[in-house]
């Protein structure tokens, strides 16, 4: 599909039109804003439970960082409402922008705050697989470029890393996203993953790191008995694709200084798990845990612009993960090209607008809903709306949640008899009951050897 | 109820009821009054033995025997507490661990790297006299400190036997079967989840019972972290005592030693010279960034922090920086352009020119050998620590170490004994016999290699206060430093001398 020749030296007549009529700014609100009400402060209902005041100005005090024009970089962006958002973006018309952390005051505002009282408190969960660094590994391409037969590595990464967030961590809400140039991000949107601590986000991102070492290391990747069902579960996964990654399309073994390569990479003693290390070291996902661990590390925004390439920061759709193609993303010369082509339906749609008796406002809003659908963006916003419906229902359901728990925690005080057999677990407002079979709520265990 | 009616009973009551314990969480502050030379001896005296946890800690296995034995020769000679000792002892012990503790926390609550090094020395500390605790002690311990987990049920265990066995470090001949298996959140296990060394589901881990020393640790380091935050805020009411800002500042000083953050030699150094004194005086951690460099015209970020911060204690000004690294950036692919964009910045900010403007300090060997390791495209970290060992030795045999060198040093390695490593290339790069120093620093690499080079003339007395005294290269152990501390407290006394008071009881 071509993507429309896209030329650097345009983006500032593209840029205002990007804004103006395709970036998708309620859905981007929705997001950011959790479910967080209407900016305008409401009456609290009586009986309901006082939000969690970090909740409360959860958009407003979120940090964005611009790169503008000629390389200037702006950092400690915030935003009262989504009109505001939209009305400084399409002033400024940033050729880049990253989301950072909510913090504890608005951003723009941080010089105002006493020093040390400014903190970071939240911040999605990230993830950022660069393909420059399996550049050991491949032999198609190298730095920059990529191609469709190393753009296997990513889907690898897709597969493994988003499979271990969700079974193993019990993380729910996951958005891939494609970076624009040579990699792919992941935002991990769960409150509990919000909620985390630096040291957690380093914690989770050494679980996954299995390749290990810098251009001094040659064997990266090192396995020891017993094998952890993580790893097993990884090998699985990286043994469906490592035939046509690693044997055909890289050709491994067919070419002489990719074969002296393996071969360095055994050792005089044979190691009981070689081959499983191999292929570990050629498909396994690389990330860069810097990235992971900090709450107030700033990273690309979604349907933000990749300046060098033209392409738009796209969420990827998970059902379609192996058919996903990097140079069928559009760009945003394409995107804005065919805003202008007029479409059949088009006059339909105008002559419905003029009919109904909206105002001026609530047409304007529904041109931009059109405009997007017109192009080649809309099968992505899509995804990244049924992506926010997941969500939605779990800040509902959350509610329902926390009015059962203070129901159930009045029953118990009504109970004369402390309950045998069960426990509550309150983490984040869950409420889950836990047969414990011959455990008793507050046994103390009788034997502690070690 | 009764109250005692005599106050100092009371007073002695509670103080047996607070160290009735031999371990405890510090959760509380002592609240008694205490004489100035006592808060000295004290917090030294801890400090002493937490410099001692750390050195043992980059030297051997943690916990193993010689660890495990070294460290309690420390605690008994420091009177810290122990297994053995009568009632009355073991109270004194306690009592001086507790405020020991505090004090120190006032010491190493005011940067983010004071306060990483203590609480990784506290956390390590911890681990060890959790693990000397009798059975029926870390029962106590962990009634009393409220840490319940809920334990899962039989048939739970069931269906999860063989990936709990496999996961799971459960000692020999203990099955699945007969150990009770808690169900933790995985925030509460940050140590056991980054290590893999646990079987992890939805959000949980399942811990046996004889793992659950980690979730107390990692509790323990929690708690303290967020507990110097708070006091990292109070701190301007403490620091207006006088007495005790010259103490508190001293103690956290020392612990870095010479910290090179003060040039000493700005502009002495020119760039030409650069490229033979990484051959002759360099560290081979920064000889490698060093050549990397040359080689790509280009580093990471992650080198770029520690060469150009190594660089910058070795004397070369912001100015010089700036040239140094923009000549060879351009011979890459940046243009001159770019560079002052975005690569300037950040040197500007190495030497607290720009952002929050903190006048960043060289990494230690600790810092470089424990965090941030490099990955794929990287050139920093410890050579010693990062390198395989093949790579390792062929890199010293081009620099023309001798072949039983070169042994000599990949002993050190597989030892995990990396700054002796370090020091080894160091004897065999300049031909002495036995380093007068114990290398802590690539910048005290440099100096004392510069000493030696330049025969001894343009001595710089750079006091490492707490210094190890130098190795005898048959037994290459580490001995505790007893000389330079006495000097030490004596100095501290002598500074607070004339200050010293002592309270009253009202």
């Amino acid at each position: 599909m071509p993507s429309s020749d896209y030329d650097p030296a345009c983006l500032p007549d593209l840029l205002p039109l990007y804004y103006r009529r395709l970036f998708p700014f309620a859905q981007y609100y929705r997001w950011l804003n959790y479910g967080g009400g209407k900016c305008r402060g409401r009456e609290q209902k009586p009986g309901e439970e006082s939000r969690d005041p970090v909740q409360k100005n959860y958009f407003q005090n979120r940090e964005f960082s611009f790169t503008l024009k000629d390389d200037i970089y702006v950092r400690y962006q915030s935003f009262s409402s989504q009109s505001e958002m939209e009305k400084e973006m399409q002033k400024m018309n940033p050729y880049k922008i990253d989301i950072g952390a909510v913090y504890s005051h608005r951003p723009n505002q941080h010089n105002t705050v006493k020093s040390g009282s400014f903190q970071a408190l939240e911040k999605e969960l990230v993830f950022d697989i660069d393909m420059t660094d399996y550049d050991d590994v491949r032999s198609c391409c190298s730095a920059a470029d990529i191609c469709s037969k190393c753009w296997t590595l990513m889907t690898i990464a897709i597969r493994i890393l988003d499979k271990a967030l969700r079974q193993d961590f019990g993380f729910h809400h996951l958005l891939w996203v494609y970076s624009g140039r040579r990699g792919v991000h992941c935002w991990v949107c769960d409150e509990a993953a919000r909620k985390l601590s630096a040291a957690a986000r380093s914690a989770v991102a050494e679980y996954l790191s299995l390749v290990k070492g810098g251009e001094e290391t040659v064997k990266k990747v090192v396995l020891t008995d017993p094998i952890h069902p993580f790893i097993r579960d990884s090998l699985t996964e990286v043994k469906r694709y490592f035939p046509l990654y690693a044997l055909q399309d890289q050709n491994i073994l067919g070419r002489k200084e990719s074969e002296e390569k393996v071969l360095a990479l055994s050792t005089a003693k044979k190691r009981q798990y070689f081959e499983k290390e191999i292929m570990l070291q050629y498909c396994y996902p690389r990330l860069d845990v810097n990235v992971s661990k900090g709450v107030n590390h700033l990273l690309k925004s979604p349907f933000s612009v990749h300046p060098k390439t033209g392409r738009i920061s796209v969420p990827i759709d998970l059902k379609d993960v192996d058919k996903f193609d990097p140079f069928a993303v559009p760009t945003i010369s394409l995107i804005c090209e065919e805003l202008d082509r007029p479409k059949a339906d088009e006059d339909e749609a105008k002559s419905e607008v003029t009919k109904g008796k909206e105002n001026e406002q609530d047409s304007t809003e529904k041109r931009k809903i059109r405009d997007y659908k017109r192009t080649s963006l809309a099968k992505y916003v899509k995804y990244f709306d049924e992506f926010l419906a997941g969500m939605v229902d779990s800040w509902k359901g959350k509610l329902l949640q926390q009015s059962e728990v203070a129901v159930a925690l009045a029953d118990l005080d009504a109970e004369a008899v402390s309950p045998p057999d069960i426990t509550l677990s309150l983490r984040s407002g869950v409420l889950s009951h836990s047969h414990l079979g011959n455990s008793v709520l507050s046994r103390r265990s009788p034997q502690f050897c070690v | 109820m009764q109250f005692p009616s005599k106050k100092s009973k009371a007073v002695t009551d509670i103080k047996a009821e607070l160290y009735s314990q031999p371990l405890q969480f510090y959760g509380q502050p002592p609240l008694e009054n205490i004489s100035l030379s006592e808060f000295e001896s004290f917090a030294v005296d801890r400090l002493k033995l937490l410099k001692t946890v750390e050195n043992l800690g980059v030297s051997y296995v943690k916990l193993n025997e010689d660890y495990s034995k070294k460290l309690d020769n420390e605690i008994r000679t420091l009177n810290f507490p122990h297994g053995a000792g009568d009632a009355k002892e073991q109270t004194e012990k306690r009592r001086k661990d507790h405020i020991s503790h505090f004090i120190l926390r006032l010491a190493y609550c005011q940067t983010e790297d004071l306060r990483r090094w203590f609480i990784q020395q506290e956390v390590d500390l911890f681990k060890y006299r959790f693990k000397e605790l009798k059975c029926g002690e870390k029962l106590e311990f962990l009634h009393k400190n409220n840490l319940q987990y809920n334990t899962i049920s039989a048939e739970e265990k069931d269906n999860l036997r063989e990936k709990l066995a496999i996961s799971s470090y459960i000692a020999s001949g203990v099955k699945v079967e007969e150990q009770d298996f808690y169900k933790v959140p995985f925030q509460d296990a940050l140590d056991l989840v980054r290590t893999r060394k646990v079987y992890l589901k939805e959000g949980y881990v399942y811990i046996p019972h004889n793992e659950i020393v980690t979730i107390v640790l990692n509790d323990f380091r929690t708690r303290l972290s967020k507990a110097l935050a708070l006091t990292a805020r109070s701190l301007p009411a403490v620091h207006s005592d006088e007495r005790l800002q010259p103490l508190l500042n001293h103690l956290s000083h020392s612990y870095l030693g010479q910290d090179y953050s003060v040039q000493k030699n700005v502009g002495k150094i020119s760039l030409e010279q650069i490229d033979s004194l990484a051959g002759k005086s360099f560290p081979l951690c920064m000889r490698q960034l060093h050549q990397a460099l040359r080689d790509q015209h280009h580093l990471r970020h992650g080198g770029r922090m520690q060469y150009g911060l190594f660089l910058k204690g070795i004397g070369l000004s912001l100015e010089q920086a700036l040239q140094f690294w923009r000549m060879e950036f351009i011979r890459g692919k940046v243009d001159a352009d770019k560079f002052d964009k975005a690569y300037a910045y950040s040197i500007r900010h190495m030497f607290g020119k720009e952002g929050k403007r903190a006048d960043y300090t060289p990494y230690s060997c600790m810092k470089v050998i424990l965090s941030n390791p490099p990955s794929q495209g990287d050139y920093h970290g410890c050579p010693f620590r990062h390198s395989d060992p093949e790579l390792l030795k062929q890199k010293l045999q081009s620099y023309k170490v001798s072949p039983s060198g070169v042994s000599q040093i990949l002993e050190l390695v597989k030892g995990m004994h990396y700054q002796l490593a370090c020091q080894k290339y160091f004897e065999l790069t300049h031909n002495v016999e036995d380093t007068a120093f114990s290398l802590s620093h690539p910048n005290q690499y440099f100096t004392e290699s510069q000493k030696v080079l330049g025969g001894g003339k343009d001595v710089k007395r750079e006091t490492d206060i707490l210094q190890r005294p130098q190795e005898n290269s048959a037994t290459r152990g580490l001995t505790a430093a007893r000389e330079p501390a006495v000097d030490e407290s004596q100095h501290l006394a002598e500074i607070t001398k004339n200050l010293e008071t002592d309270f009253q009881d009202a």
